[in-house]
Order: structure tokens, then sequence, then C-alpha cells
């Protein structure tokens, strides 16, 4: 995985883990790799991954077995719940981004539309 | 208590220059240490004095709460910047070397990560490149079972994917009870391993606190920090 340095890497982190497991790449009960071995794997301090599971306990998202380790929430919903918060910032950054270049709804609808119809048609 | 050291009011004359300033310091267990700034600002210095090689002009190093004596010393694995072996050794007599001085040296993990870094045990010192010294040095600190490791500036001269294991190295090394700090003004390779980051500028702490708060806080990289606390000279 590779960082951007500006940003927290514990943050960095739960996006991906959050990616993951909304993608299905981490299905839901499974268990993660203990703190150690996760943060040899992806080049960081261990402290770092120990708070982002932290933070994914405070969320729902992960939970801890005490003996056991750490493993993704079992509950559908939670994670569609999930699913839903990371899409709406997803559009909430696209509609920012279109409006800072003049699109009002309309087009913005539009245009997305045109696009499918594009990549439909190249496929 | 997880304070592993404390540095009270710790200063440093030398005969025309002042190396330290009143420099006050809790490091605590289980967390990596960056100690950045440029030549001259005083890293060095610093380790030394904790490592028991310079003796400070005024202050207090305290190690578990004891004072600086050869017990604590005992306790500290000290990496210095130069290349500290003899030419006509081997590897492996370096191994043996180590072994025979620390009683804390792990032979055995030591071999282990020497393989897998890949320095043959039968090289010799004078054949080795300077990447490989580079991780031989840090692999040898590290393979003593110690609570402080010092490491001075183990990414000087070395390229860049000798960086990366040694960037390796270091973070598997850290464990709970352990206390690292790496000293650098390469900072941008190795930013994401550091929990803590001291800023050192001529001879006092211009900056010290958590990696990611000052992240969010500053809205920059560690580097971009470090540019700003040194760039207006």
């Amino acid at each position: 995985m590779e960082f951007n340095n500006n940003i927290p890497i514990y943050i960095q982190v739960m996006e991906k883990i959050k990616q993951n497991i909304v993608s299905g790449k981490l299905k839901l009960g499974v268990k993660m790799p203990s703190s150690r071995d996760y943060s040899a794997q992806l080049g960081i301090n261990f402290n770092t991954v120990a708070r982002v599971y932290k933070e994914m306990e405070l969320e729902e998202i992960l939970f801890t077995k005490r003996g056991l380790g750490t493993f993704v929430t079992k509950s559908p919903e939670r994670i569609n719940r999930l699913r839903h918060e990371m899409a709406k910032k997803q559009i909430n950054a696209f509609i920012n981004g279109m409006q800072k270049i003049g699109f009002t709804k309309k087009d913005m609808i539009k245009f997305i539309e045109m696009e499918f119809n594009n990549q439909e048609r190249n496929e | 208590m997880n304070e592993l050291l404390k540095i009270q009011h710790l200063s440093k004359y030398y005969y025309n220059k002042n190396a330290l300033n009143d420099v006050n310091l809790s490091l605590e267990k289980g967390k990596i240490y960056g100690l950045l700034g440029p030549n001259g600002s005083g890293k060095t210095t610093l380790m030394k004095i904790i490592a028991g090689l310079h003796k400070q002009t005024s202050g207090e190093v305290l190690l578990n709460n004891r004072p600086l004596s050869y017990k604590t010393k005992a306790n500290i694995s000290y990496m210095p910047t130069e290349n500290f072996f003899y030419d006509s050794f081997k590897v492996k007599d370096i191994v043996k070397f180590y072994s025979d001085m620390y009683e804390d040296f792990q032979v055995e993990s030591a071999f282990n990560t020497l393989e897998k870094i890949k320095v043959d045990p039968e090289f010799s010192i004078s054949k080795l490149s300077s990447g490989l010294v580079g991780k031989l040095k840090v692999a040898l600190a590290l393979s003593r079972n110690v609570e402080l490791y010092m490491l001075d500036e183990p990414l000087n001269g070395v390229d860049v994917l000798s960086r990366d294991v040694i960037i390796d190295l270091i973070t598997r090394s850290c464990g709970e009870n352990k206390v690292i700090v790496v000293s650098t003004h390469l900072v941008s390779e190795i930013e994401k391993i550091l929990d803590s980051l001291i800023f050192l500028k001529d001879g006092t702490i211009a900056l010290a606190g958590d990696a990611e708060e000052l992240r969010m806080s500053r809205c920059t990289s560690v580097e971009g920090i470090y540019k700003e606390v040194f760039g207006n000279d």
C-alpha cells in the first residue's frame, strides 16, 4: 500500500480496510491480522495499526475477542450503513468538484448518463 | 509507569559551542521516536550523552527513574553513525565479538536476521558495500535485548533498497517495553514508522509531539513540518 505522507496514516489504513469490507474483499466475521503482522506487512508502525483497530472498534466495524484477535463485524446492517456513508462522501466530493466548474444538478445528471452510455458503447 | 527515559534541563557546552541547551524530554515504552534536525543540531551529542559516551554540563538523564551509570548503560544499545568495524574481520567474527561483548546479545536471532537481509557471515568487512555495512550495523544493534535502542543516522550513505530493509528491521524490532530512537535528516523515507517526533534545532527542542497529531494539526507531512521548522534559516 502506498501512503500519502500528508494525511495521517491511520486514516489512510482505515479507509483501505473500509473499502475492502464494502467491496467484499474482506468478508463478514473474518479475522484481521494481528497488529504486529499487519504493521510489518504495511511497513508502518505497530501503534498505528493498534490505533486503527481501536478507532474501528468504536465505529463498530471491527470487534475484538479477548485472546482471540480482531474481527470484521458480522452485522450486514452495519456494512450497509458503511457503504452508504462512503458513497455519500464520494458523491459529495463529486458534486462539490462539478459545482466548482459550473455544472448545475441537471447538467451533472445528464453528463453522468452520457458518460455511462459512452463507456457501454466502448465495451 | 510507561516512561523509560526522562531528560531534565540537559545542557552541554563545548569550549566555544553550546551543543545542547535546556533539553527536556520524556520517552515512553512501546514507541519509535524520530530525532530530527539538520547536521550540527545536537542529535549525536544528545544520543552520546544518553549512551554515556559524553558527560553533560548540567541537567539530568534518568533511565527507569535511575540516573545514568554503568548499570543503566547495559540497558542501552547505541549505534553510532561511523563505520566502526575492523576491515580485516569477517561478518561472523563481528557477531562473535558482539556476543562476547554483550550478555544480552541474541546470536541466533542475529544470524537469522543476517540471512534475511542477505549478509553472508563469511564475507569480510572490507568487501562489503556501504549498503551492506549499513544493514549489518542496524541488525547487530537491534539483536541486543535491551529496553532502549538509539540509532544514529541509520539511513546515511545507504541505497534506497537497503533503506527499506533497515526501516523494516526497525519496525519489526519495536515491542511494548522498548523504545527506539532514530536520528535522521532523511525524513520522508522513515516518517511512516515514527510514533513521535523530536525536532532539534541549534541544541534546543523546537517542536515535539505525536506524528499523526502533528500531521493532522498542520495538514502536512512530517517532511513538510521539518521544512517549516528548519526552513527559515
